[in-house]
């Protein structure tokens, strides 16, 4: 709580912490309140531009820009929320593992990995989609997979700085079995880090969908999505622009009030957002 | 002219009245060397700073004026104070290995200390570094400039620092702990330049130390400081054969002294935090000769021998030696109950390359050592930084797999590793570390900390635990209040009794203590040796004691063994080897320990 509190107090992190309820409310709310059907089509009002029926516009299909700004968040942040949860735990669980283990398992196994992250994610997304198709159900393992790498190294140096200490040697001495040191030891001490680093994590991976969905990787249409909008409506810019800019304002309000919010917690937490390392 | 003259100087927490220094006054004139001593956390290295015109961020100087060579450092300009520091008054660092910068050659450090104030062309320059170089009898004083702080010994880089304080020639020169972390063989080396260096230049010292045996050695007065105040300043040989303040006598007494078997006297309570201190005299709640009047804080006044005190009841008789139960004899016969035989450990094995070109392998760290430990015997283990006593520690706690011999446990061999270990042999031996900052996790209350011992050793219930965490608390002189609490809010000696009763917790029959006192303050030092002879005593547990302060050993130790190079010199009960030693490494051991001398012993000098 007293860190709560502490994010709070700096104007940044209240900020942030405000932006990131309100999009988080308004994805859980926006069934309820929606103003117009997202997907139904009206030939007769293409490309309006705001007025008190529809205040954002309409896009080149007659549709209502504010229904689909409110709704095309959600699947973005399922998917970006699921893939986030994989990424950490498998990450924190091998980078954890290597650090205590150390010696010859720790090189061979990290240049594994090093081996894995040199192929571009984007590549690998684009194999999996095209033999399994869009959708969150292709998308969730990939994304929890491939960021899930870098949560390796961030885990790892972090739990460095923890294994070489006296208190897990103390807990070797007396035998306590890999797993209990793992748990008791070493976690608690770089839980603070890695909170940090799943917000992190967190933003990265909905700016992903969002690109993957620009690209037409992601998610399917019709479901209205932030990326897809900004795709569908790049090409009437310049007579347009409300239909590109609603969808971007709310994205990047998202990914701002995210890392406005990890920035406020790292700071709260005493943690350095780049390494993970505790600085107080 | 004073060279020095602080009055009255207070430095409180920015924002509030917390004092970490209060009222002190100090004057010193040329070529006068004053000591500071206390122990952590009683404000000697914050009013060092100040001397200095330093005062660190979140401090505030709220009275009292410094002048340095008649001039107030609270009025000067900051220009005035960068031409004082160096040329006027110089500071040697308390951490040379932290103060030099790691990756420039020490001559180019030097010659830049230098070209603050001096605008000599290079080629003086260079004379100059080799000159102070050889000044503070660094080897090769030509060549060693071009060397980087990692390729020095801890010696030679204070060496260094001290050389790089000389640069532009003080007349005042402050020391902040100049030997602490050094071997004391290493000690007593830089103890004699700055002894040489005071008599060859004039300078004046003020010099900061927990330990008062360094005092002794470099000073011809020395002033204590208790929780933030100057409770008393004597000459050296004065203070430290009739100290009149009782805190001053009590931090006397605690220190262990080789010559006297025994251990020393601790004393009652801890001090206040920095700051913390409540009204009246801060040393009252741990003073036998308390009385009303403490109430009131004494102040500073002069004592005939020109010396001061602050004090309602000082005590100006002699300071007799107290010693309490100390060091048996020999130890009952009988199957050792840890046998190490031949043990040999090397760091790295020979590399692949070392190997097919037949080159020698690397020097073990341990060499061939053997050694017993008697059942309910407490043995040392002495040496100095890297001569492999903690290193053997860890190969019988499994911890560090030797390349050859073997140790037994009851006859039982003990496997060379702690994963291959059974959970009996495990639970019959513990360790205990050198830092208790380190060897308790931050995260976890004390209660969760003797947890671990007992569920994994006896699968105990939560009731059960908080019932043995509760009699192990008290075991180790602790308040049940304190099983709530985090490391973070404890004293340091309170850790290091956590992670004894943590220990204890497994009811070992063997506990391996690896430096456990070295980073304790010396009065806390005594109380925790006194708890480790009573806990091992009263439950007949057996002690492995590494420590590489011989005079603590000789407190503490049924019998000692002196390592040196990875080789055990010399062993034998610890009156005999401490007394009479045989071999000329443990001489030397014994010959650099810093004596306080005694009221009768009239050997002792000054400088």
């Amino acid at each position: 709580m007293s860190v709560l509190r502490a994010v709070l107090s700096q104007p940044s992190g209240a900020i942030g912490v405000a932006l990131v309820t309100g999009h988080v409310a308004l994805a859980l709310l926006s069934p309820v309140i929606l103003p117009h059907d997202p997907i139904a089509q009206n030939a007769d009002l293409i490309l309006r531009a705001p007025s008190l029926t529809h205040p954002f516009g309409t896009d080149r299909l007659g549709r209502d820009i504010l229904s689909r700004a409110m709704l095309g968040g959600r699947e973005a942040m399922l998917i970006a929320t699921l893939s986030t949860l994989i990424a950490m735990i498998w990450g924190t669980a091998v980078g954890l593992f290597l650090a205590l283990v150390g010696g010859r398992t720790d090189t061979y196994v990290m240049r594994i990995v090093d081996a894995l992250s040199s192929i571009p994610g984007i590549l690998i997304v684009m194999i999996f989609v095209a033999a399994l198709g869009v959708g969150p159900a292709a998308l969730i393992p990939i994304l929890g997979y491939s960021y899930g790498l870098g949560v390796v190294y961030i885990a790892r140096a972090a739990a460095l700085d923890f294994v070489a200490r006296d208190f897990v040697m103390s807990a070797q001495a007396r035998g306590h079995a890999r797993t209990i040191i793992l748990l008791r030891e070493v976690l608690p001490n770089v839980r603070d880090s890695l909170a940090v680093q799943g917000a992190m994590q967190w933003s990265w991976l909905l700016l992903g969908v969002a690109s993957l969905s620009f690209l037409g990787l992601g998610v399917a249409p019709p479901t209205p999505d932030w990326g897809l909008m900004i795709a569908d409506a790049r090409g009437v810019m310049p007579t347009a622009p409300w239909a590109v800019l609603w969808p971007m304002a709310m994205l990047s309000s998202l990914i701002v009030g995210v890392n406005l919010s990890a920035d406020a917690f790292a700071k709260a937490l005493g943690v350095d957002r780049q390494t993970g390392v505790r600085t107080a | 002219m004073k060279l020095l003259d602080a009055q009255d100087l207070t430095i409180c927490r920015s924002g509030s009245d917390s004092a970490i220094v209060s009222a002190a006054s100090l004057a010193l004139g040329p070529g006068e060397t004053i000591g500071i001593g206390g122990e952590s956390g009683c404000g000697k290295s914050t009013l060092l700073l100040a001397l200095m015109g330093i005062v660190k961020p979140g401090l505030t100087v709220t009275g009292g004026r410094v002048h340095i060579s008649g001039k107030d450092l609270a009025t000067i300009s900051d220009g005035t104070m960068r031409g004082l520091r160096g040329r006027f008054v110089a500071m040697v660092p308390q951490s040379a290995a932290m103060a030099l910068t790691p990756t420039m050659r020490v001559g180019a450090q030097l010659a830049e200390a230098m070209a603050v104030h001096d605008a000599s062309p290079p080629g003086d320059i260079a004379a100059h570094t080799t000159a102070l170089f050889e000044k503070v009898r660094l080897p090769e004083p030509d060549r060693i400039g071009k060397r980087y702080p990692h390729e020095l010994s801890g010696g030679q880089m204070q060496r260094v620092a001290i050389a790089m304080a000389l640069a532009c020639r003080p007349k005042l020169l402050l020391l902040d702990e100049p030997t602490t972390g050094l071997d004391v063989t290493t000690q007593a080396g830089i103890l004699d330049l700055l002894g040489d260096l005071r008599r060859e230049t004039g300078m004046a010292m003020v010099c900061v130390s927990h330990d008062i045996g360094v005092l002794a050695r470099l000073t011809d007065r020395v002033a204590v400081m208790y929780a933030g105040r100057i409770v008393e300043e004597r000459p050296t040989a004065t203070l430290l054969t009739r100290p009149a303040h009782p805190y001053a006598r009590a931090l006397l007494a605690s220190v262990p002294r080789i010559e006297i078997p025994g251990l020393p006297p601790s004393i009652p309570g801890s001090p206040p935090p920095p700051g913390m201190s409540g009204p009246g005299c801060a040393f009252a709640p741990r003073c036998s000769r308390a009385h009303a009047a403490c109430e009131q804080v004494p102040t500073l006044l002069p004592l005939p021998d020109g010396g001061r005190i602050a004090c309602h009841a000082p005590d100006h008789g002699p300071q007799a030696p107290v010693k309490g139960p100390g060091p048996r004899g020999a130890p009952e016969a009988g199957m050792p109950v840890i046998a190490v035989r031949n043990l040999v450990v090397r760091y790295r094995r020979a590399s692949f390359l070392a190997r097919i070109t037949r080159q020698r392998p690397p020097d073990p760290v341990v060499a061939d050592v053997s050694l017993t430990l008697a059942r309910g015997e407490i043995l040392g283990l002495v040496g100095e930084s890297g001569s492999g006593k903690s290193t053997i520690l860890r190969a019988i706690a499994g911890l560090w797999p030797p390349s050859a011999g073997n140790i037994t446990l009851d006859g039982a061999n003990l496997p060379a590793r702690v994963t291959a270990r059974d959970r009996a042999a495990l639970r019959r031996v513990q360790v205990v570390f050198q830092n208790p900052d380190a060897s308790l996790n931050p995260r976890h209350t004390v209660r969760e900390i003797l947890a671990q011992p007992l569920r994994l050793y006896f699968n105990a219930n939560p009731a059960e635990v908080e019932a043995r965490a509760r009699s192990l608390i008290a075991d180790v002189r602790l308040d049940p209040a304190h099983l709530d609490r985090r490391p973070a809010q404890l004293s340091g000696g309170e850790r290091q009794r956590v992670a004894l009763a943590r220990a204890f917790a497994a009811e070992p029959d063997v506990i391996l203590c690896d430096e456990v006192t070295s980073a304790l303050d010396v009065s806390v030092q005594a109380s925790v040796l006194s708890l480790i002879h009573d806990l091992c005593h009263a439950r007949g547990t057996s002690c492995l004691f590494v420590a590489h302060d011989i005079a603590v050993v000789a407190a503490l130790c049924d019998r000692v063994a002196v390592l040196h190079q990875g080789r055990i010199v010399e062993q034998g009960p610890a009156r005999s080897v401490c007394s009479i030693p045989e071999h000329p490494f443990t001489r030397s051991l014994i010959g650099a320990v810093h004596r306080i001398p005694d009221v009768h012993d009239n050997s002792f000098r000054v400088g």
